[in-house]
């Protein structure tokens, strides 16, 4: 297959199964096959754009020319591949859990459920192999419209005060602050294509350069710093897979990928560190680690808690992106996968409880480890993910993360990953002693057990990939080490 | 062939009268149709005649110019006409089941004799080079105008039509006075004329007299805020495919007249150099963008909200002649042609809905997703396109207009776009949460509307995003069309 | 400055404010009506105005006269007054069906009935 026609693929493949599901949609195993063989091809094309990068084939792909020298196109990239990747891998593990979870809950209106979701990745691809800012703008804005029936799928007034929020923060950021600053870019460098090393040097002054990059930072609302986060806490009105997959892994990453892409392609590592304001984005976002971690701390709805895990630990990648040293991006590209795995299995986690027991609430846990063993000792590997715990996924880009900041000598990032690994401990390790060491209050309403088996066995796929992911990380970083030049 | 450039006004003129005089609704309706497709025709002839021969001048009746009257078509004029005969054979098609729904069996062959005298109206405004020729063709296009608004069925479209008679009526004796005084200080009416002998009395008490009449007259015809007051009522309650020809082409062609008179006729030195006419419109069209959107809101009809965004959206074309840039202007033109498919669009698409639920209001539309949904996924698209999302027509427009705006600095413009944007995000938004994600309230199936609706309907919604991705045309004609209306081009 | 000698554009401009005043400030739609026709003649004496040449003569060829005033104004002014006698037509047949429809031609009644406008 050559390199354009897996690009091609990997836009159309997804476009293609929300066709089928609407047309299968009377049919739900039908419908369901469809859902799960298309998350199946879609990995396939992305691993067969991975095959045709190792062998050299860096093809670009152009969509359409909408203005003079503006294209939509696509370029396979390291960290785009990385993105598309754990994204698209997820979503067969992710169907596997919807298919069970929907089900269980008799959902309503599943056939638009699962076209939202292939539509949702099809934008996730799009941002993922982006060649400039306009293609991945564009997709971008996929990807939160076509999110939007999924926040709202309940339907009540909850969810859709959910819903407007989200929509409302996440539109309102990238058309007042992402789209102006992507015009401005245009406008001082006439270019909006993704260069290594960056295409404003020497183009800006360093005030225009700051103000730049505090619209794109803030923009990306979907990077969730503060004081744009609300959204995601809002979005967790969502059924549970959504919130899995959409707001754990591809949303949000679309969002901190979108960051750590303007780093690199737009501002340029080099150029950036000589904006002389960048320190203070440094401190914006190491203050949304703590604060959103001390937030979670008070949560007691689990999703909530869980949400506001997310914000912190997406400042950790943003924060990494901004070190600006290698072997920083290399931990920024590497939590992204490690964050998707653990926070994907949280959630799994969590809806499993749902389902399972109608529960919600931590405090509502309590001894519930001895009727769900596999599921309490999956949130417990998320857990000492999140933390970085080794053997874990979430020490190995913690590790490059502080060792990037030693580099450079931000102490500052040390003290923050210190401080929000401690939090992250205090409110997580209380959920599994309740779940374990705690005998229950009284006895649950309905006698149960664990989840539906094809919850089960995504949230135990994922778990093992947490862990399995602190002794095959190889591959992963060495495919990063191109972005950042390293031998 | 030279005699194209007539034709494109003669044609649908003369087929008014024949209009009148054919018995029934189908067959004036098929002759108004394939008149306005010929038009169509004659349009890409002349676009395609203008890029291989420059500037097209006719003199009508062969007296010469600027005795006889002259017809002249550059860029600027070809790509407005190329935007009158595609809304035109499309709206036209879609107008015979519409029509014959919303307006009496009696009433038909007046219908389309008035649509067919309203096109050749507008024609006639964009193809004539004579500034006297511009005022009588734009009663003609006014006149069938209020006509055509009084006939819709809720009575309030008698008082919207007599409110719009009475305010276009006072524009354009103001454009007249205008043109009088113009031509009073220089003896001639022809335009290119005109250009040649005004600098000689810029300055004078009566030329700013002149200017300052035929810009206020301009734009209470093109509805710019303030001067907008008749354009909502007007839009609410004019039968649909009247309102989709109206809201699509006529503020259009008056945007045009006034790049007309104050690039060609007057000069951007004089009406931008020593009349303080930016600040004035670029002040006015701000306003006007934000309160009208902000209007739009919560309204209760969805015809009179997206009126009120036609309101603002003229703002943005204002604004963008009102830099006075080469790329200013481009975004100008551009988006005159891009509104016009996009309120074309998105105004047959509420045709649609008003022929299978008898009304437009916003509470009515609750549950269309799911009962009418090509409908509402063509209105959706629309709105997409008027937001300006990438890979549609209103995004090309919007990113000329910020460029232009942040080329000369003017930070405080990008923002305003850029609130008006948003807020057109939520006026829109509301819309399709209604229709989308509202229970229907009652049982009874609402149809999809007829194919002879649809079809014309989804022409526009496509043209809408083929000209949002392949933009070599416009981009080109307007990009061409500013350069030489600035005098800087060829 | 006030030159009387120019006192037909001092006529238009009176007639001119007459009219709009009328059009604004009265609420019968027949009289907006005499209003706008008002304003239309005032522009309508300010062309004529403008065609005469001082001096001049009627404009018809006659013979030893060299000197004629411009008839141009006087003929655009015709089809000027057409159009204003048709926008008059088509605004007494609107106030015909507008009587029709409410049963009034006040503007204050037909706010009243509709609640809006």
């Amino acid at each position: 297959m050559s390199g354009q026609l897996a690009l091609a693929l990997c836009l159309l493949v997804p476009a293609l199964g929300g066709v089928a599901i609407v047309v299968l949609g009377r049919k739900p195993n039908l419908r369901e096959a469809a859902t799960l063989t298309t998350a199946i091809a879609l990995f396939a094309c992305v691993l067969s754009v991975l095959r045709d990068v190792a062998a050299g084939d860096w093809q670009r792909l152009v969509l359409a020319e909408p203005l003079p020298g503006l294209q939509l196109a696509l370029q396979p990239e390291p960290l785009g591949i990385l993105f598309a990747l754990v994204a698209s891998g997820l979503w067969i593990v992710t169907t596997v859990y919807s298919i069970g979870y929907m089900r269980a809950k008799r959902e309503q209106h599943q056939t638009r459920f699962y076209l939202c979701f292939a539509i949702a990745l099809m934008g996730a691809m799009g941002v993922a192999f982006a060649a400039n800012l306009l293609t991945l703008f564009v997709f971008y804005e996929v990807l939160t419209l076509s999110t939007y029936p999924l926040v709202s799928h309940a339907g009540d007034r909850r969810a859709m005060e959910g819903a407007r929020t989200y929509l409302g923060i996440l539109l309102g950021t990238s058309i007042g602050l992402l789209l102006p600053a992507i015009i401005w870019t245009y406008q001082l460098s006439g270019t909006l294509e993704f260069t290594p090393g960056g295409v404003l040097s020497g183009n800006t002054t360093p005030l225009e350069a700051t103000l730049l990059l505090a619209m794109f930072v803030l923009g990306i609302g979907k990077a969730a710093v503060m004081p744009v986060h609300r959204w995601l806490p809002a979005a967790m009105v969502a059924p549970t897979p959504v919130s899995a997959l959409l707001h754990a892994v591809a949303v949000v990453k679309a969002g901190v990928f979108s960051v750590i892409k303007v780093v690199i392609y737009i501002f340029g590592i080099d150029y950036m560190s000589t904006i002389p304001a960048e320190r203070i984005l440094v401190y914006v976002a190491g203050f949304t680690v703590i604060a959103a971690s001390i937030v979670a701390l008070r949560q007691d709805n689990i999703k909530r808690m869980l949400a506001y895990s997310t914000i912190s630990q997406l400042s950790y990648i943003v924060l990494a992106a901004l070190v600006l040293t290698p072997l920083a991006e290399i931990g920024a590209a590497v939590h992204i996968v490690a964050h998707a795995f653990g926070k994907i299995t949280l959630f799994f986690t969590a809806g499993a409880i749902y389902v399972a027991a109608a529960k919600t609430q931590v405090s509502q846990l309590n001894g519930i480890g001895f009727r769900m063993p596999w599921t309490m000792a999956a949130f417990a590997v998320g857990a000492l993910s999140m933390i970085g715990v080794p053997p874990t996924a979430g020490f190995v880009s913690k590790w490059y993360m502080i060792a990037g900041a030693f580099q450079n000598d931000l102490y500052v990032v040390m003290v923050v990953l210190t401080l929000s690994t401690g939090l992250n401990a205090a409110y997580f390790l209380p959920v599994i002693h309740r779940a374990f060491f705690r005998a229950e209050d009284q006895p649950p309403r309905v006698e149960h057990g664990e989840a539906p088996w094809p919850m089960v066995a995504a949230l135990v796929l994922t778990a093992s990939l947490t862990l399995l992911f602190f002794v095959f990380n190889g591959p992963v970083v060495d495919l990063e080490k191109v972005i950042v030049d390293l031998p | 062939m030279e005699h194209l450039q007539i034709l494109i006004v003669l044609i649908p003129l003369l087929c008014a009268p024949i209009c009148v005089l054919l018995p029934g609704g189908r067959l004036p309706w098929a002759l108004a149709t394939l008149a306005a497709w010929t038009t169509l025709v004659l349009a890409l002839l002349l676009l395609g005649r203008i890029e291989s021969e420059g500037v097209l001048s006719y003199a009508l009746g062969n007296w010469a110019p600027p005795i006889g009257i002259e017809y002249r078509l550059d860029y600027a004029n070809g790509l407005v006409q190329l935007l009158l005969a595609t809304v035109a054979s499309v709206v036209l098609p879609y107008s015979y089941r519409s029509a014959r729904r919303e307006i009496d069996n009696d009433r038909q062959p007046g219908f389309y004799a008035a649509l067919m005298l309203l096109f050749a109206g507008l024609m006639g405004i964009t193809a004539t080079g004579d500034a006297f020729n511009v005022f009588v063709f734009l009663e003609i296009s006014s006149l069938s105008t209020y006509a055509l608004l009084a006939l819709g069925r809720d009575r309030r479209a008698l008082t919207s039509a007599f409110r719009y008679l009475i305010m276009g009526t006072v524009g354009a004796t103001f454009f007249l006075i205008g043109v009088g005084l113009l031509y009073a200080m220089t003896g001639t009416l022809n335009m290119a004329d005109l250009a040649e002998r005004l600098p000689a009395v810029a300055g004078t008490r009566t030329m700013d007299t002149a200017v300052a009449f035929l810009v206020v007259g301009i734009c209470l015809k093109l509805a710019l805020f303030p001067l907008h007051l008749w354009l909502p009522n007007a839009y609410t309650y004019a039968p649909s495919a009247v309102t989709a020809m109206v809201a699509a082409i006529s503020t259009k062609v008056m945007v045009y007249v006034l790049i007309r008179f104050l690039y060609t006729v007057l000069g951007a030195d004089y009406s931008f150099g020593q009349l303080p006419l930016a600040q004035v419109l670029m002040v006015l069209a701000v306003i006007g963008m934000l309160t009208a959107s902000a209007v739009a809101l919560n309204q209760p009809n969805a015809k009179r909200l997206l009126a009120y965004s036609s309101i603002a959206q003229v703002g943005y074309m204002v604004l963008g002649l009102s830099l006075a840039s080469t790329l200013g202007l481009t975004a100008s033109l551009l988006h005159m042609f891009n509104h016009g498919l996009i309120k074309g669009a998105l105004f047959l698409a509420l045709g649609c809905v008003f022929f299978r639920v008898g009304s437009t209001d916003v509470e009515r539309l609750r549950g269309l997703g799911r009962a009418m949904p090509w409908t509402m996924a063509a209105f959706v698209a629309g709105g997409l396109s008027l937001i300006g999302v990438p890979l549609t027509v209103g995004f090309v427009s919007k990113w000329y207009l910020v460029l232009a705006a942040l080329d000369q600095g003017w930070w405080a413009l990008v923002i305003a776009i850029l609130i008006s944007s948003l807020l057109s995000v939520a006026y829109i938004w509301r819309l399709v949460e209604i229709a989308y994600f509202q229970p229907s309230p009652s049982r009874d199936i609402t149809r999809e509307a007829p194919l002879a609706l649809l079809i014309p309907t989804w022409i526009l919604v496509l043209a809408n995003f083929w000209f949002g991705i392949d933009t070599r045309l416009t981009v080109g004609v307007a990009e061409q069309a500013a350069a030489a209306l600035l005098g800087v081009g060829p | 400055m006030i030159s009387l000698g120019l006192y037909n554009y001092w006529i238009v401009i009176g007639l001119m404010m007459v009219g709009l005043y009328v059009m604004i400030s009265r609420g019968n739609l027949i009289k907006k009506i005499v209003g706008l026709n008002i304003f239309q003649s005032a522009v309508f004496i300010m062309y004529i105005s403008m065609g005469v040449v001082e001096g001049g003569a009627v404009p018809i060829l006659t013979d030893g006269v060299t000197r004629y005033s411009n008839p141009l104004p006087h003929v655009l002014i015709l089809t000027a007054i057409v159009v204003g006698v048709a926008t008059t037509a088509l605004g007494l047949a609107l106030v015909v069906r507008i009587k029709e429809a409410y049963g009034s031609v006040d503007e204050d009644d037909l706010h009243r009935m509709d609640n809006d406008f």
